[in-house]
């Protein structure tokens, strides 16, 4: 099990290449919300911002106690009310997509991806959700249909449980130039992105991207796991203005 | 479960790309003397009257309501490079001209808390609806073109706006063509357990491709 800490080198790397924790988490929370899967928990980020968030929240309430510049104030609020709203809805949106898929993330890899206090949030949830289904529902089936994670007792596999839908097209914008690749076996269509570059690709095409670069840019185990994706310093793609089309 | 509901079908509400749009820095010049500004989101500053300066938009649209700075006006919002785009814009059916990424929010908040910056503002503000009006239409245009054979479509300037707005009919789109053009994946068990992952779902796929 590799800890949810694991990319805190990466963190690093990404920081000496100068961008601001607020452009990570602007990234982390665009990325999220355009994945239908949770993705990394990205731990020593939320921390960072976290503690910058409180260094500034004293700093306003100093200021304010001493009656110092009233417009100075209003500007470090507003700094961190926009602040506060991308880490807000960054951990709000997680917590969605638990709540959809909590099973799945429990029975799955997925579960390396949360923190712990969204784990300890994934169990309580699931208790709380089967007691409910037990007692508004499943206690009243007849036998054979009682499961809480089956349609009933002959199929052999959990098919009552929501699962993100991965198979699905993406939007891509390049950050810089990826260069021209093929998207098709037969090589009558060629692609070649510059930086800005919006893509719309099929899912199964994005590994074609990262052949393109020769170096990790979408990481394709499972076609479908953008993990890595996330906050690596240099990835060619992120998710930015991206989404996700249906299969 | 993908039912009109799912939130993914819309990733962001237009006052969210509004947000992401705040972020893109603009010239102000100051009308007050001020220290340096050390925020959680970068440092700016300092400010001395009549010095221009560089600052996200948000922190210069709330200078700009208290009184405290001018805003500048973007170099693409004057009468002659809209002109042009919108010209350019109509000659080529097929292309999008290059435009702010976040051009329609941007113009959309100088309209609204600088209009006394702007030049020619009547002009302008009818000239970035046209050029909105004729970039759209190439979208749906450009919808149109999709078949089940796209494996990918290549969208060259288009905005964050226009991304945002055509999304959830390109993912509708390209989704009904997936699904019926590739008829193994109903023989297979809509939702094959989590523990067969890559083989039986890459079939259909490369069957698609080379189609």
């Amino acid at each position: 099990m590799s800890g949810p800490w694991s990319e805190e080198a990466e963190e690093d790397a990404s920081l000496l290449a100068g961008t601001t924790d607020v452009e990570l988490i602007k990234r982390a929370w665009r990325n999220e919300k355009a994945a239908p899967e949770i993705l990394q928990f990205e731990g020593p980020l939320v921390l960072r911002v976290r503690e910058q968030i409180q260094l500034l929240e004293e700093t306003v309430e100093e200021s304010t106690e001493n009656g110092s510049n009233d417009l100075v104030v209003s500007l470090y609020q507003m700094d961190l009310d926009r602040t506060l709203f991308l880490l807000r809805s960054y951990l709000r949106i997680r917590l969605q997509k638990i709540e959809k898929y909590m099973i799945h993330i429990s029975k799955t890899n997925l579960w390396n991806r949360l923190s712990e206090q969204e784990k300890k949030f994934t169990k309580r949830c699931t208790e709380i959700m089967e007691k409910l289904l037990e007692q508004s529902v499943l206690a009243r089936l007849p036998y054979g249909y009682k499961s809480f994670l089956k349609q009933s007792i002959s199929s052999e596999e959990d098919d009552m449980v929501p699962e993100p839908q991965l198979d699905t097209f993406v939007f891509c914008k390049a950050k810089d130039a990826v260069g021209a690749f093929q998207l098709d076996d037969s090589g009558d269509e060629i692609v070649d992105l510059v930086a800005d570059d919006l893509l719309n690709i099929g899912q199964s095409n994005l590994h074609l991207l990262r052949g393109a670069k020769g170096r990790g840019i979408v990481h394709c185990k499972h076609l479908l796991d953008y993990g890595v994706f996330v906050g690596v310093p240099g990835d060619n793609l992120n998710y930015s203005e991206t989404s996700y089309c249906l299969n | 479960m993908a039912g009109q509901s799912d939130p993914h079908l819309s990733v962001f509400s237009p006052p969210e790309v509004e947000f992401l749009a705040e972020d893109e820095m603009v010239e102000i010049i100051p009308k007050l003397s001020l220290g340096s500004l050390h925020m959680i989101c970068g440092d700016f500053g300092p400010f001395r009257p009549n010095i221009a300066s560089e600052v996200p938009l948000w922190l210069a649209v709330a200078l700009k309501k208290r009184g405290k700075c001018d805003i500048r006006a973007p170099d693409w919002m004057s009468v002659d490079k809209l002109m042009q785009i919108l010209e350019a814009e109509r000659e080529s059916p097929r292309e999008f001209q290059p435009l702010p990424f976040h051009y329609i929010e941007i113009s959309k908040l100088l309209f609204e808390h600088a209009h006394d910056n702007l030049q020619d503002i009547y002009m302008v503000r009818s000239l970035i609806e046209d050029i909105r009006d004729v970039r759209f239409h190439k979208v749906e245009t450009g919808l149109q073109t999709i078949s089940g054979r796209t494996h990918a479509v290549k969208l060259k300037n288009l905005s964050a706006m226009e991304v945002n707005i055509v999304r959830p009919f390109m993912i509708r789109t390209l989704q009904a063509f997936y699904k019926h053009d590739s008829p193994h994946i109903i023989q297979q068990p809509e939702r094959s357990g989590s523990r067969r992952p890559q083989a039986p779902d890459r079939g259909p796929r490369r069957d698609l491709r080379s189609r």
